[in-house]
């Protein structure tokens, strides 16, 4: 969509994670070689230490792999102030650009000074330029580009020697840092009088710059998170540079890290070390994230476990099942994945049935064309699409299947049944997650024929604001519950032991924390005494 | 000016970003230049959610070391322990004195540390423990909510900001009609905080 705006002359941008860059590179490579009529922006948010990721890649690569120009804040400041640039540079070279930043670059705030607002009303409509050698890139089209790619990263490095981004700053000659992104502000707590060139953009890298710098400091280097990507060009250009020999290459940095390593390279003398107290805690219990109380997927995974299904999950809240006590999801790996997998499975001849669990948003970004292809091989994957009714892990935004756009707009409610019949598949149900009896039923059916199923759970998430109103908290009647466990096993963070225990079982009976039950009677119905009370009971 | 670095970490949903917010704003109103960071990648699921905050006259880095931290403001008794590490040898601690059990401690999979254990961790960093009742308090004035409020108006006893300016930014920062409800929790939060345990030197406005 970024694209086709740019080709139309719009100013565009497309923010993602790392990862996101990898779904988006076909289009992203394809754009390169066009070039663009207005200009293209995409910003890849990487996360070094992988704070909500499955991987650590570093996307400064792809810049380098796709001829496009890599622009890096190092602060709140230039993030801001990059994007304008970035849209000029996009403008000028005829090029996407990409704009990367970490994840202390991403979620931290500074202060920033605002300018004023150029608002450049374009004319309405659009008026097209039609250009089908540059933007038809059939085989003949896009040869003819490849040396126009070619001499633009050219121009892009003679560009950058006058950068006002990368900038050289001298102090004490003896050490020069070349650094980039947050690395900078970590670099300038431990060296504070050392000789700096801050890269603004890493890629292509200002030659001339950095050959002036290394005359003019006694040693050289390189202080970059994840990949030696500067390293390599520096040292392509045969200059002796160290980086990845003292600083590590998995995690992100930090002042810490990287003044130990610098004392452990020589490179500052030992007393330089912070006196750190690492007081003896022993094992505490971890606190990861899990599935909210009252979340509608719990239902779901809890029969899940109980049937000793083998999930293949996908990416959003509900990949949370994996973990204990739920234990309810088997693999996760990229958005999409569990519909591809399950099948992939099935053909490689597995004894399980293959199930496959896909959240709303994640079915309609990725997980389509993976159902086309169990409906069109008719192999025997039960599919469960997780209708949750928002896209709730990243902050509840609306999907194609919530009849809202995310400006808040009315439009089309993409119903799942329908589509999942409109492909072929006749075993198709709708079933509500908090209703655990249905939803075994239906498994059970789904387990017994051997043909594509789709099991639809649909329950919008405790956390929306109709659904909040609802909330109301349970009561476990105390006389009735022998502390047998089994609500603990439904992993609701509301469920608790209480101090009271059961004089024959010797255990604790369990309460619910009345701030955080939500009323949703998973667990009441687990309970084999009924001793948790519903919200018709109370 | 002094330079200061906080720490914050609480349960997902507790408040703590909003605090750490607060913090930072109350910063820069004073005069600092003020950075800070945070992870809340999944955190609202109930996951621990860290925050750093540094008030200097020029921050670099927005990350706190370990040792390096002023002032460390758990909004649970377990989150107190969990780094705290991170506080300097001496700082304070302020512990909201609140138990939210993880999961694995529920099923019995886990032991929540005791109070002799949760003491004699804390006590290898610093003997300045101050254990707030920040949701007894919040309740006490009318919604639970406020417990982040609270622990801000007893972390405030300690700096030499006058309480105005904290309670300025923290009616910008609540819907309207909280402000009144909010102002009574950091107030009561800071007289939490009792004149005697306060280090000397300190101007208490």
């Amino acid at each position: 969509m970024a694209i086709g705006a740019a080709y139309a002359g719009a100013r565009a941008l497309a923010a993602m994670k790392n990862v996101g860059v990898n779904v988006a590179a076909d289009a992203l490579f394809a754009a390169s070689v066009s070039g663009v009529e207005g200009a293209l922006v995409i910003v890849s948010a990487d996360d070094p230490s992988l704070h909500s990721s499955g991987n650590e890649q570093d996307n400064r690569r792809y810049a380098k792999f796709a001829r496009i120009p890599c622009l890096e804040p190092t602060d709140s400041q230039e993030a801001k102030d990059l994007v304008g640039v970035a849209f000029e540079i996009s403008h000028q070279f005829d090029t996407p650009v990409l704009l990367r930043t970490t994840t202390r670059i991403s979620h931290s705030h500074s202060l920033v000074e605002v300018g004023s607002r150029h608002v450049q009303e374009p004319a309405s409509p659009r008026e097209y330029r039609i250009d089908v050698t540059k933007y038809v890139t059939v085989p003949a089209h896009a040869f003819l580009r490849r040396p126009v790619v070619e001499e633009r990263i050219t121009r892009l490095s003679a560009y950058a020697e006058t950068f006002r981004f990368n900038r050289i700053e001298i102090g004490d000659r003896r050490l020069g840092i070349v650094t980039n992104g947050i690395s900078y502000q970590h670099a300038k707590e431990v060296f504070p009088q050392a000789s700096f060139l801050v890269l603004g953009m890493t890629y292509p890298l200002p030659t001339e710059m950095v050959r002036r710098f290394a005359t003019e400091v006694k040693q050289l280097i390189v202080i970059e998170e994840v990949d030696p990507f500067i390293e390599e060009e520096i040292k392509l250009m045969g200059i002796p540079a160290r980086g990845k020999d003292i600083f590590p290459s998995i995690g992100e940095l930090n002042p810490e890290i990287v003044r130990e390593r610098a004392i452990v390279a020589g490179l500052l003398p030992a007393a330089a070390g912070a006196k750190v107290k690492e007081p003896d805690k022993g094992h505490l219990p971890a606190r990861p994230p899990i599935l909210c109380p009252g979340c509608p997927h719990r239902g779901i995974y809890y029969i899940a476990h109980k049937l000793k299904l083998v999930v293949n999950g996908d990416i959003g809240c509900y990949t949370l099942s994996f973990q204990p006590p739920l234990n309810a999801t088997h693999t996760c790996g990229c958005m999409g994945q569990s519909i591809g997998v399950a099948h992939g499975m099935a053909k490689a001849g597995v004894a399980h049935r293959p199930v496959a669990a896909i959240g709303d948003s994640t079915f309609f970004h990725a997980g389509m064309p993976a159902l086309v292809n169990v409906a069109y091989n008719q192999s025997n994957v039960i599919t469960v699409i997780l209708d949750n009714r928002a896209t709730a892990m990243t902050g509840h935004q609306d999907n194609p299947g919530t009849g809202k756009t995310l400006q808040g707009k009315d439009t089309v409610e993409i119903e799942f049944e329908p589509l999942a019949r409109a492909m072929g598949i006749e075993e198709t149900y709708t079933v509500d997650p908090y209703d655990l009896a249905t939803v075994e039923r239906v498994f059970r059916h789904c387990l017994k024929t051997d043909k594509p199923a789709v099991i639809i759970s649909r329950r919008e998430c405790a956390l929306l604001p109709k659904a909040r109103k609802e909330w109301k908290s349970l009561r476990v009647n105390a006389e009735r519950c022998n502390g047998c466990g089994l609500c603990f096993r439904v992993g609701c963070p509301a469920v608790l032991a209480s101090e009271e225990v059961d004089e024959r079982t010797h255990r604790y009976k369990a309460r619910l924390d009345p701030l955080l039950c939500t009323g949703c009677e998973i667990c009441a119905q687990v309970c084999a005494r009924k001793a948790i009370l519903t919200r018709a009971q109370l | 000016m002094k330079p200061y670095n906080f720490f914050l970490v609480g349960v997902g949903g507790q408040g703590t970003l909003l605090a750490s917010d607060v913090l930072a704003l109350v910063g820069i109103k004073v005069g600092y230049d003020v950075k800070k960071s945070e992870i809340h990648g999944m955190a609202q699921r109930g996951g621990s959610v860290t925050s750093q905050v540094r008030w200097a006259e020029k921050v670099y880095s927005p990350l706190v070391s370990r040792g390096e931290a002023d002032y460390y403001l758990a909004f649970e008794r377990l989150e107190g322990l969990r780094y705290i590490e991170y506080l300097r040898l001496g700082g304070v601690a302020i512990i909201n004195d609140y138990k939210i059990p993880p999961v694995s401690v529920n099923v019995g999979a886990d032991e929540y540390p005791d109070e002799e254990r949760t003491q004699r961790i804390l006590r290898e960093v610093t003997e300045r423990v101050y254990f707030v009742p920040a949701m007894q308090i919040a309740e006490a004035v009318g919604n639970a909510r406020t417990n982040n409020v609270v622990l801000l108006g007893a972390l405030s006893s300690f700096l030499d900001v006058p309480p105005e300016s904290w309670l300025e930014v923290i009616s910008e920062r609540v819907p309207q009609r909280y402000i009144e409800i909010n102002r009574q929790a950091f107030l009561r939060g800071r007289q939490a905080i009792k004149i005697a345990d306060l280090p000397k030197k300190t101007n208490r406005v």
